[in-house]
């Protein structure tokens, strides 16, 4: 099989499988995967733009306005379908995204760290005082419905849910995983080696940058439009520094050089807060916090990281 | 005229606590390189240790003055636990790594405290009134003010002197600044890099534990005090740049004005004003005001 038609098979596989499993496990449990996929894309932006030797901390300004973008064209625009609500939820961040971009695209390690935090916390704080956005308290949204499909019960709502969110998870990780490999691609990991290099090559390195940071706030956008219609509600928490802080955690964790490690680390956060709001409800920040420390510890390049270890092993222990 | 009166001095006052844990911060990063997300949660602690200590010493029949001494007092165990037992036992095991994979340890460390003082310390408020009322009233034109704030301007003045003079004027702060400048060769010249570090980190710490244990009797000690100051110190530290403390002096200045401002002129803008600021001061300074080179000052 030519490796050209390896990776959307495998994609095809993992969307097969995953909505396979959809059925087999209890619905507590899909609805966390839900969320955790919701989380997993817009840490996926954050991958994009961490290729780039950058780090952002301010991608939940992206994940709210996906938030409010879909959430807003439910109440204001009377739409209901699930996919017209994440398509518009992921082209308010994008255009938001790019608006922003070319701005940023001249900062550096910190300070483009700093900024983007200072855009998010300025969104969370304009979005507590704007009452007719429902303040500080957000705005209930309503059951979507998917490509004409209205689910009859909450069950079959969590698992059309589900499916979606799988369909929207496969899709773009295939084209991340596409874009990874393309020259562009390519082009973000010189621009984190040695940027005068790139330059010298003929390419712009601010170019790089801005394109990187406007898909990841698309990706972002998008992950905020899932979690809107899943969780059915928005407000201007989506924005605050702590929800970037958990994007940031899971791209560090996953580390940038696999599509899948970051989904899985974002199911792991999901169910290691899920499990410890329940059983140490009073300590449950104290064992992420404790989780995050031991996984930077032990897992110095993430798990992506030790994906690739595995990768590179098996290659080396075929006979030539 | 009043206004402006008004505005310029409850800036002043809203400056002065705001330099203090600010200063910390800058003091960590200008050292140890790390941008400290946990910087919030010494102030939370200092501001709790300090309310138990006014509680247990105004419960005796003591010299009121001397309330003061108790809560620098249990800042400075704040910190002296905390300080050593943070950078020794979890900071140090990551100065390897990259800088952003630092402030990811400082954050889990933030989530760890968060939760350690909720356990310690309770989630109602303590109260730690009595200092407040130490200096009396003061009259400014016809606006009535409480002297403490003027004590604590006068506080952060202080200490941004005593700083400033112990940095470039002693020999162990110069021995601080060298090692600011370049970290090998320090250590090359037979300077105790280690040490440096435990001790302007438990400095840092002190700092920002003060803020807490003198801003305690103006507000309610409760949960959540952490994430907000953070992120003020965060917009001090990057509008006066970083590692610089006339910078971060500037900066409180500007960040507690124009919190004043908002809060008398435009009360909705209240909530981000700080952030607004920070970022068109990052559009026109992206370094900040007090850093023209790319070596690291203080």
């Amino acid at each position: 099989m030519s490796s050209r038609y390896a990776i959307p098979l495998l994609a095809a596989l993992t969307l097969v499988i995953l909505v396979v499993l959809g059925k087999l496990l209890p619905a507590w449990c899909v609805f966390l995967l839900v969320t955790a996929f919701a989380k997993g894309l817009a840490a996926l932006g954050l991958v994009l733009i961490i290729r780039s030797g950058l780090l952002s901390f301010g991608q939940g300004l992206f994940y709210c306005a996906g938030g409010y973008g879909a959430g807003l064209f439910m109440l204001w625009g009377g739409v209901h379908d699930a996919a017209l609500l994440v398509l518009a939820g992921g082209l308010v961040a994008l255009v938001l995204g790019a608006v922003i971009a070319p701005l940023l695209a001249g900062y550096r390690s910190i300070f483009f760290a700093t900024l983007t935090l200072a855009l998010s916390m300025l969104a969370h704080g304009a979005l507590t005082k704007a009452d007719f956005l429902g303040g500080s308290d957000g705005l209930n949204l309503r059951p979507p419905s998917f490509i004409g499909f209205q689910p009859a019960n909450s069950t079959e709502s969590v698992y059309a849910l589900y499916v979606f969110a799988c369909i929207l998870v496969v899709v773009f990780s295939l084209a991340c995983r596409v874009h990874f490999n393309s020259v562009r691609g390519l082009l973000s990991l010189a621009v984190r080696d040695n940027e005068i290099r790139v330059e010298y090559l003929g390419s712009s390195v601010r170019r790089v940058i801005s394109e990187n940071f406007t898909a990841a706030a698309f990706l972002g956008g998008i992950g905020g439009a899932l979690n809107a219609i899943a969780v059915a509600h928005i407000d201007p928490e989506l924005a605050f520094w702590t929800t970037s802080g958990e994007f940031v955690f899971v791209a560090i964790l996953s580390g940038y050089l696999s599509v899948a490690a970051v989904f899985a680390s974002s199911i792991a956060l999901e169910f290691i807060r899920s499990f410890s709001s329940q059983y140490f409800p009073n300590a449950w920040q104290m064992s992420l916090g404790i989780f995050m420390l031991a996984s930077i510890l032990f897992l110095p390049n993430g798990i992506g990281g030790l994906l690739q270890r595995r990768k590179k092993r098996m290659k080396g222990n075929k006979p030539a | 005229m009043q206004l402006a009166s008004t505005i310029l001095i409850d800036g002043l006052i809203d400056a002065s606590w705001i330099f203090i844990v600010a200063v910390g911060l800058t003091l960590i990063f200008g050292v140890l390189n790390i941008l400290n997300i946990a910087h919030g949660n010494f102030y939370a602690i200092g501001a709790y240790v300090a309310a138990n200590a006014v509680g247990i010493y105004y419960s005796g029949s003591n010299p009121p003055m001397l309330g003061l001494l108790a809560m620098t007092g249990a800042a400075l165990a704040a910190a002296i636990v905390l300080g050593p037992l943070l950078e020794r036992g979890l900071l140090r095991f990551f100065y390897h790594r990259d800088e952003i994979v630092l402030v990811l340890v400082t954050y889990a460390l933030f989530l760890i405290l968060e939760d350690a003082t909720k356990l310690i310390w309770g989630v109602n408020p303590y109260y730690a009134y009595e200092p407040y009322s130490l200096f009396g009233n003061v009259n400014v034109g016809r606006m009535n003010y409480v002297g403490y704030d003027f004590f604590l301007i006068g506080l952060a003045v202080f200490i941004g002197i005593v700083l400033w003079l112990g940095l470039n004027r002693t020999r162990s702060g110069k021995v601080v600044l060298a090692v600011i400048h370049d970290r090998e060769m320090s250590s090359a010249a037979g300077v105790n890099v280690t040490k440096i570090f435990v001790i302007a980190f438990t400095i840092g710490v002190f700092l920002a534990a003060l803020a807490g244990a003198f801003t305690a009797p103006k507000i309610s000690v409760q949960p959540g005090l952490a994430v907000m100051v953070v992120l003020l110190s965060f917009a001090v530290v990057v509008i006066g740049g970083l590692g610089s403390i006339e910078g971060a002096a500037i900066a409180s200045l500007i960040v507690g004005l124009s919190r004043a401002l908002a809060i008398h002129l435009a009360p909705w803008a209240e909530l981000f004003i700080v952030y607004l600021v920070m970022a068109m001061m990052l559009a026109v300074r992206p370094q900040g005001i007090f850093a023209p080179t790319a070596l690291r000052k203080i």
